[in-house]
């Protein structure tokens, strides 16, 4: 056990190291970006960059003082807004994005599994074909064309939901629709198709001949099984529906972290491209490890491959 | 005679495929006696295992199906029953091993819930009871330190252990059949008859009733009292052990015989039956083994050969028995003992 | 089948005497293999084309393809020609697809922007392959410690998020068709290496490869002639579903205002610039776009799936 867990954290920091060094190279190694020589930014800007990036010391030294005030999570100013810095950005966007995320993600999860057990379940019958050709249009229609045909049919044409901002329970119910839909299909086909395998292995044969009932052995010995390569993707799946928010925020201007992330793409407000990435790729890095901690409870063979390691 | 447990008849079973309807078994009757070990042995693919499953209706349907035939057990027909008062059978009156006890178990779930969850289906009793009766059977197939197992994983167990344990949780319940699937095959030799020796004595301490499924010869002359032997979807012949080993009638039969190694007989060579087995999918209306037979006539290739009894368990389905036969073939008549 | 009756007297009327003399033998009988025997690409082709969706999906492709090549070719519209008079026209018989805010006609830009989406699919997908193969084909053949020392990598490197990774380099090296596509497969070729290392870990020690081994045969043409014929299936399945995610990559990148720049036209730019006039009542701006990535999309996606059940010799029944 200890020595997976080792191997496996050190592979998350070379992971999250490369992130960063790969971050603050390319960064100063655009032209005209206000790490550069040729910079023409205002004083106050200029003092902030300085003040936290030390650009008058050798690069190397910045990299090093980089590094450590990443160790402390101080992601860095911004240029557009002088007066703000990425961590206030985070502070406030990230709780309404990680609430947008956690609520797509949560019926994504719920919603997927169901649908791809009824699948399964009901293998090779309408509602087989009916459940897969729904996944496959839904793997298949981009987030931001299904946030503009949910705006345009049920908030322009039908006006049932609002179209705009975060405010109440009716606001999220589109923006999460739209940005559920990709991930419940992936969840669905998986399921559908882990099920249909598991369905076939001996243990469940066995099951029957106890005489146990359909739904016990569906219960108690198929879905546990068939949820364990399920777990696996959901760390992708993770990275997926946030980088999701960066359209779905900008489509239905909800003031998260998304939004801001593009506007300093649009804006070129480099240092809050750095610090974001720094910190989205942190947040899903450490999201895939607890992934993989997760699957190793679930999963008792896992622990034995674990023992047998140490 | 013995009373009958289980008594099958004229067993039909079909399966639609991509290619087409396979008729895997064609009309297949015989009977188990109560506390006797019945073998069906033949080659794989000869619908041996089909026909044990059709006896726990665990033929997966599409694509398979039952088309004809009645299954007898205790007074009543197993095929007439519906879906939930067959499951109130499985695993209470009739249990099932299968082959390969490396995936018979759900490797998420504790040895302990996978015993006890049969008992807990069938029978009115606390968890507590059933944890009890569960560590009684672990006892009994020889697993040490019942108790602490209970709490195990099946990939903590060795494959001959888990075969142990495969044969505790078909017990469990103390059903009057037992049908072994090829229980041995994927287990080393001296494994082997360690199980099979925890079949007998299993045996003996209940009294269940066993039809064993193998393709091995050897299996079946360590555990059998009677042996049907199977080709492509029929019993061609059946008989007690003695009468299959010595005085086999069917030239299948005696095929199966000479490609066994055998070591009381110094110096016989092991001949293979040459060829393969017909296909299913337009199995031959003559005898099926025609096609391979040493021994095959005209009279093969176009009827079916009728069913003759030779004693009172032995009979079989070949036109070498027929008078007319044994005038034709006078130089290689069989010695009928 | 007459089902014998059973304790019968051996002799039944309509069988005759005759019948009971020595069969002509005929060996060949025996040995006869009833199914007919299919190469495997024939059987693999055979069942793809059984399945209904997949071959929508090939044909629909293989139109868009074809519109992709002949579209602004046979339209009577240049792609960038700007005419100014006829600004957001709705759809007619002069501009089928309607016109943007430039007065640019739709329906050519759109067979303008299929070239670009299916170039991106096609380079990224051919890219990741050819990458992927060199690489997992050498983790794999050689094995043992160069194995599990690129094995690392790919393990680090997998932990990146993908898009996040495209942006920062997009960001960097500015927006444009070829910088697009070194985006993607930066890091996109790690999915295919790790397939073709997987296959080649399990098909390298069947019997017929030592049997080539023994004879001396050259590790080049081993994986040329023996493995690769082999492990295709996976890694053709791999290639078609590489090709939507990477038309879905662009179309984000150009929502991201990322993508391919004006004057020249990706569906992704396209649907931005229509979403911005979406609530003006300008539909057609955003729905021509935005149906074909679908749709395009949706048909890689069933071929996709169609190949992997076509391609998987375990459901041969």
């Amino acid at each position: 056990m200890g020595t997976y867990l080792f191997k496996r954290i050190l592979a998350m920091v070379i992971t999250l190291w490369l992130i960063v060094t790969l971050t603050f190279f390319l960064m100063h190694a655009i032209p005209g970006s206000p790490f550069n020589e040729e910079r023409n930014t205002s004083e106050m800007v200029q003092k902030n960059l300085e003040a936290h990036y030390h650009l008058d010391e050798p690069l190397l030294v910045q990299y090093a003082l980089y590094l450590k005030s990443l160790v402390t999570l101080d992601f860095g100013p911004s240029i557009t807004q002088p007066s703000q810095t990425v961590n206030d950005l985070l502070g406030r966007g990230f709780p309404i994005s990680f609430e947008l995320g956690m609520i797509t993600l949560f019926i994504a999860v719920l919603s997927g599994i169901l649908l791809g057990i009824l699948a399964a379940l009901k293998h090779n019958r309408m509602i087989d074909y009916m459940a897969m050709t729904f996944a496959v249009l839904g793997i298949s229609i981009p987030n931001f064309v299904m946030a503009t045909m949910l705006i345009q049919q049920v908030a322009v044409n039908w006006e049932i939901l609002p179209v705009a901002t975060w405010t109440s329970w009716k606001h999220m119910i589109l923006p999460t629709l739209a940005l559920a839909t990709g991930p419940m299909a992936i969840i669905a086909r998986l399921t559908r198709s882990s099920m249909l395998e598991v369905l076939t292995q001996d243990y469940i044969r066995t099951a029957r001949a106890k005489g146990l009932s359909p739904v016990k052995i569906v219960v108690k010995h198929a879905l546990r099984n068939a949820l364990l390569p399920v777990v696996t993707v959901l760390g992708t799946l993770a990275a997926g529906i946030l980088t999701g928010t960066f359209v779905i925020e900008q489509i239905f201007a909800i003031p998260g972290m998304g939004k801001y992330f593009v506007e300093s793409i649009n804006q070129r407000d480099y240092p809050v491209i750095m610090g974001t990435t720094v910190f989205y790729s942190a947040f899903l890095i450490v999201m895939l490890f607890l992934v993989d901690l997760a699957y190793g409870f679930l999963d008792p063979r896992i622990k034995l491959h674990k023992k047998e390691v140490k | 005679m013995k009373d009958n447990v289980l008594s099958v008849q004229d067993l039909h079973v079909s399966f639609t495929t991509y290619g087409g309807e396979v008729q895997a078994v064609r009309g297949v009757s015989f009977h188990l006696q109560k506390g006797e070990t019945l073998a069906i042995v033949g080659e794989s693919g000869c619908g041996k295992s089909v026909t044990s499953q059709s006896i726990m209706r665990l033929i997966p349907d599409p694509p398979g199906r039952i088309t004809n035939g009645s299954i007898m057990f205790n007074g009543k027909d197993l095929l007439k029953l519906t879906e939930k008062e067959m499951r109130g059978v499985r695993g209470a009156d009739i249990s099932m091993i299968f082959q390969d006890p490396m995936t018979a178990l759900n490797p998420t779930l504790t040895i302990g819930e996978q015993i006890m969850e049969g008992i807990l289906q069938h029978e009115n009793i606390s968890k507590k009871e059933a944890s009890v009766k569960a560590v009684e059977m672990l006892t009994l197939v020889g697993i040490p330190h019942p108790v602490e197992r209970l709490k195990q994983y099946p990939h903590q167990f060795s494959g001959g252990m888990r075969q142990r344990i495969v044969i505790a949780m078909a017990l469990v319940c103390q059903p009057d059949v037992l049908i072994a699937d090829e229980p041995t095959t994927a287990l080393d030799v001296t494994i082997q008859a360690q199980i099979l020796e925890l079949f007998k004595e299993v045996q003996l301490k209940t009294g269940v009733s066993i039809i064993l499924i193998t393709h091995d010869l050897g299996v079946v002359a360590q555990v059998a009292d009677r042996i049907a032997v199977m080709y492509a979807g029929k019993i061609v012949e059946e008989g007690t052990r003695r009468e299959i080993f010595y005085t086999p009638q069917h030239p299948y039969t005696q095929g199966l015989l000479k490609s066994v190694p055998r070591l009381d007989l110094v110096g016989s060579d092991l001949i293979p039956i040459a060829g393969s087995p017909p296909d299913l999918f337009s199995p031959p209306a003559a005898c099926p083994f025609a096609a391979r037979c040493e021994k095959a006539m005209e009279v093969c290739d176009r009827v079916y050969p009728v069913k003759t009894k030779l004693t009172n368990d032995h009979h079989v389905d070949c036109w070498l028995q027929d008078p007319r036969a044994k005038s034709m073939l006078s130089p290689i008549t069989l010695t009928i003992s | 089948m007459g089902a014998p009756k059973h304790h019968e007297p051996n002799s039944s009327p309509d069988v005759l005497d005759e019948w009971f003399t020595p069969k002509q033998k005929n060996r060949e009988d025996a040995e006869a293999v009833v199914r007919p025997s299919l190469s495997y690409w024939q059987d693999a082709w055979l069942r793809l084309l059984k399945n209904k969706l997949a071959m929508m999906g090939f044909v629909f492709l293989a139109l868009l393809i074809t519109m992709a090549v002949i579209g602004p070719i046979i339209s009577p519209h240049d792609v960038t020609k700007q005419t100014l008079s006829s600004q957001n026209l709705p759809p007619s018989s002069q501009h089928w697809f309607g016109t943007d805010d430039l007065g640019r006609d739709v329906f050519t830009r759109t067979w303008y922007g299929a070239r670009i989406s299916l170039f991106v699919g096609f380079m990224a997908a051919l890219i990741d392959f050819v990458i992927g193969i060199i690489y997992g084909g050498i983790a794999g053949y050689k094995g043992g410690k160069t194995d599990n020392a690129m094995m690392r990598i790919v393990e680090i490197l997998y932990g990146l998020p993908y898009l996040l990774v495209v942006i920062l380099l997009m960001v960097v090296m500015g927006p444009g068709l070829s910088t697009i596509i070194v985006a993607l497969t930066v890091t996109g070729w790690i999915g295919m290496a790790r397939i073709v290392r997987g296959q080649v870990l399990q098909i390298k020690n069947y019997e017929f490869i030592l049997a080539s081994k023994t004879f001396g045969t050259k590790t080049a043409r081993i994986i040329r002639k023996n493995l690769l014929p082999n492990t295709m299936g996976p890694i053709i399945v791999q290639m078609t579903l590489t090709v939507p995610s990477a038309i879905f990559a662009e179309a984000f990148l150009s929502f991201l205002g990322l993508g391919i720049q004006a004057p020249y036209a990706s569906w992704g730019v396209m649907a931005n610039d229509g979403l911005s006039t979406i609530l003006s009542g300008y539909w057609w701006r955003l729905f021509f776009p935005a149906l074909f990535i679908s749709l395009t999309m949706f048909s890689f996606n069933v071929l996709g799936d169609g190949l992997q059940d076509a391609l998987d010799p375990k459901l041969r029944r």
